[in-house]
């Protein structure tokens, strides 16, 4: 192999590889631009015509309501579901990692055990749970539980943060007279935020693509997030409804994308550390 | 995975005054209360959403209940059903393992491959590696799902793409020996997740390894083998338990490609697909409770003995010596 080549390959090889990963995605974008009759029948990538009313249509919503009160009720629920993992997946975290208490062994060993616990072994008990509180039907079984720290995965990011953290400025908070919710406060959490950012795109773009919760817990077409309503727009339109259906998922996709351009830093690096030792 | 270390209470120095051990005590508590307040949202969390319900699915997996009426205890029938006279359990059980068999190893076979093309790549590294990221967030919605399977519908792309070749499959979602691979695809689409771990984990490598390698006259191969494998193997086992308890868990894309019902033929009725067509469409919920205890022991079963040979394999650097 010549130098040439040797340097040209990779480039080649992750440019090749690139382009076969991102075709789903044009796919995606195309089919929703294009006329009915050319979605099954034609292979081409590109429309004839733009068909813009696939837009016009999907905005139509499902059942009469509107895709700007599902994206509004999927906002609604994502950013409740952000303020409960980053608060109380925090404050759990600065427990473990800089306070003492009996047991502490126990409980870290606990939280890091269920990462691996499927969620279906708790999920009928839940539902059981929410259903006797009336709260079926209402977003209160997908928000509640982030304020309860239930998603492990968020604590142990945070601790594996807060361990890399010098101890001296918290030390020294403490010496000038801070209690322990100041120090959290004030000098711990400041110094905690790339984890917490991590941590609130994550449960912002999983809460968002969140299917199976939703499905269990929502039943009223009012209450219903995008993905919900994208199913039932399968669920009632035929193929000759591809157009919109694929518009309806691109508008469905498209905060993620958003979210992912601006930061993809956060999020690349998150999982990165997520698997080495903290 | 780190391991766990939290800082045992150091020692006080003894103390010959008579009040000291009350003293003491008194103090620990004083000292220990912020943690239970910093605590306490998890800890609700742990009793009310984890620990109890654990409980209440153990007992209802030994019940008959509907979520109307009180349960029924039936002790373990639901389990020998499922064993014995409910091949459909079966079915979902081959087909889950199936796709994790298939998928995990090509899936993390790929990650690696990529992130070490990526680790040589001189001009836009980040740029790559962030593309190559973007399918692990986008591939659990719906949408990408749907894209699937229209994708691989008859007459779709891949289809119509095999046909010119000459090779006349049609559609894989409508056929039941392909359909599963359809998901299989889905989720290899998404090995972004994991390339960007092992990427991580090639650039702690200290270059001097490969140097005196080959200076000794490694190849390229012998590099791999004899190095970046064992430097790297607690990040493969890191990868490898996460994605095969995730990959037992893949609902989403199994729903949407199925249309909801495992068709065709329940060749993509996934584990989790079952379950929920038992607990919540068919209203069998001890049922349900009781597949959910079995997949709870199938992936404990399986992250143990993953654990127990990973110590035949994987190589901390840091106990070196020890």
């Amino acid at each position: 192999m010549n130098i040439a080549m040797k340097r040209w390959l990779p480039q080649a090889a992750a440019a090749v590889c690139l382009l076969v990963l991102l075709y789903p995605l044009a796919w995606l974008l195309a089919t929703s631009l294009k006329p009915a009759d050319e979605v099954v029948t034609s292979l081409d990538l590109w429309p004839s015509h733009f068909e813009w009313s696939n837009y016009t249509t999907a905005l139509d919503g499902v059942s009469g309501i509107t895709v700007t009160q599902l994206l509004g009720n999927t906002l609604l629920i994502a950013v409740g579901a952000v303020v409960g993992n980053v608060l109380s997946c925090s404050l759990a975290a600065y427990a473990f990692a800089r306070l003492r208490f009996r047991m502490s062994k126990v409980m870290f060993a606990f939280m890091v055990a269920t990462l691996m616990l499927p969620h279906h072994v708790v999920l009928i008990p839940q539902y059981i749970i929410f259903n006797r509180l009336g709260m079926v039907d209402t977003y209160w079984p997908l928000i509640l539980p982030k304020f309860l720290a239930t998603e492990a995965f968020f604590v142990f990011l945070i601790v594996q943060f807060m361990r890399g953290l010098p101890r001296e400025l918290e030390e020294s908070a403490r010496i000038d007279g801070c209690g322990a919710f100041r120090t959290y406060w004030s000098i711990t959490l400041p110094l905690t935020r790339p984890a917490l950012i991590t941590t609130a795109i994550f449960t912002f773009i999983w809460t968002w693509n969140d299917f199976f919760t939703q499905m269990i817990y929502l039943f009223a077409p009012e209450k219903f997030t995008i993905t919900l309503a994208l199913r039932s727009f399968v669920d009632q339109s035929s193929t000759s409804a591809y157009g919109p259906m694929f518009a309806m998922s691109v508008i469905s996709v498209l905060p993620i994308v958003l979210f992912f351009f601006v930061f993809q830093r956060y999020l690349v690096q998150g999982m990165a550390t997520s698997g080495l030792k903290g | 995975m780190s391991t766990v270390s939290t800082r045992a209470p150091s020692r006080p120095a003894p103390d010959t005054d008579r009040q000291a051990p009350k003293r003491r005590r008194r103090q620990v508590r004083e000292r220990q209360w912020p943690a239970y307040v910093f605590l306490s949202p998890w800890m609700l969390g742990a009793l009310v959403l984890t620990l109890v319900p654990m409980a209440v699915s153990l007992y209802l997996s030994f019940t008959d209940y509907n979520l109307f009426d009180p349960p029924h205890w039936v002790g373990l029938r639901n389990y020998t059903e499922m064993l014995t006279e409910d091949p459909r359990y079966w079915r979902s059980v081959g087909t889950t393992m199936l796709y994790v068999v298939v998928a995990v190893p090509l899936k993390l076979g790929l990650a690696l491959g990529v992130a070490m093309l990526l680790k040589n790549l001189n001009r836009g590294r980040a740029f790559y590696r962030s593309a190559f990221y973007a399918p692990s967030l986008l591939g659990a919605s719906m949408s990408i799902a749907l894209v699937w399977k229209a994708l691989f519908n008859d007459g779709g792309t891949v289809s119509g793409l095999l046909d010119s070749v000459g090779i006349d499959v049609g559609g894989w979602v409508g056929n039941p020996h392909l359909a599963v691979y359809v998901v299989v695809l889905l989720t290899v689409w998404q090995f972004g997740a994991p390339m960007v771990i092992f990427l991580a984990g090639l650039q702690q490598i200290s270059p001097d390894l490969y140097e005196a390698a080959s200076l000794d006259g490694a190849g390229r191969r012998r590099q791999f083998v004899s190095i970046t494998v064992p430097m790297l193997s607690p990040v493969i086992f890191f990868n490898l338990v996460l994605e095969i308890i995730n990959s037992f868990q893949v609902f989403t894309p199994a729903f949407v490609i199925s249309g909801g019902k495992g068709a065709p033929a329940d060749s993509t009725m996934f584990y989790t697909l079952y379950l929920y067509e038992r607990g919540f469409t068919a209203s069998h919920m001890g049922y349900a409770a009781a597949m959910a205890w079995m997949l709870l022991i199938a992936i404990a079963a399986i992250t143990l003995i993953l654990f127990r040979t990973s110590r035949s394999w994987v190589f901390y650097a840091d106990e070196e010596g020890r």
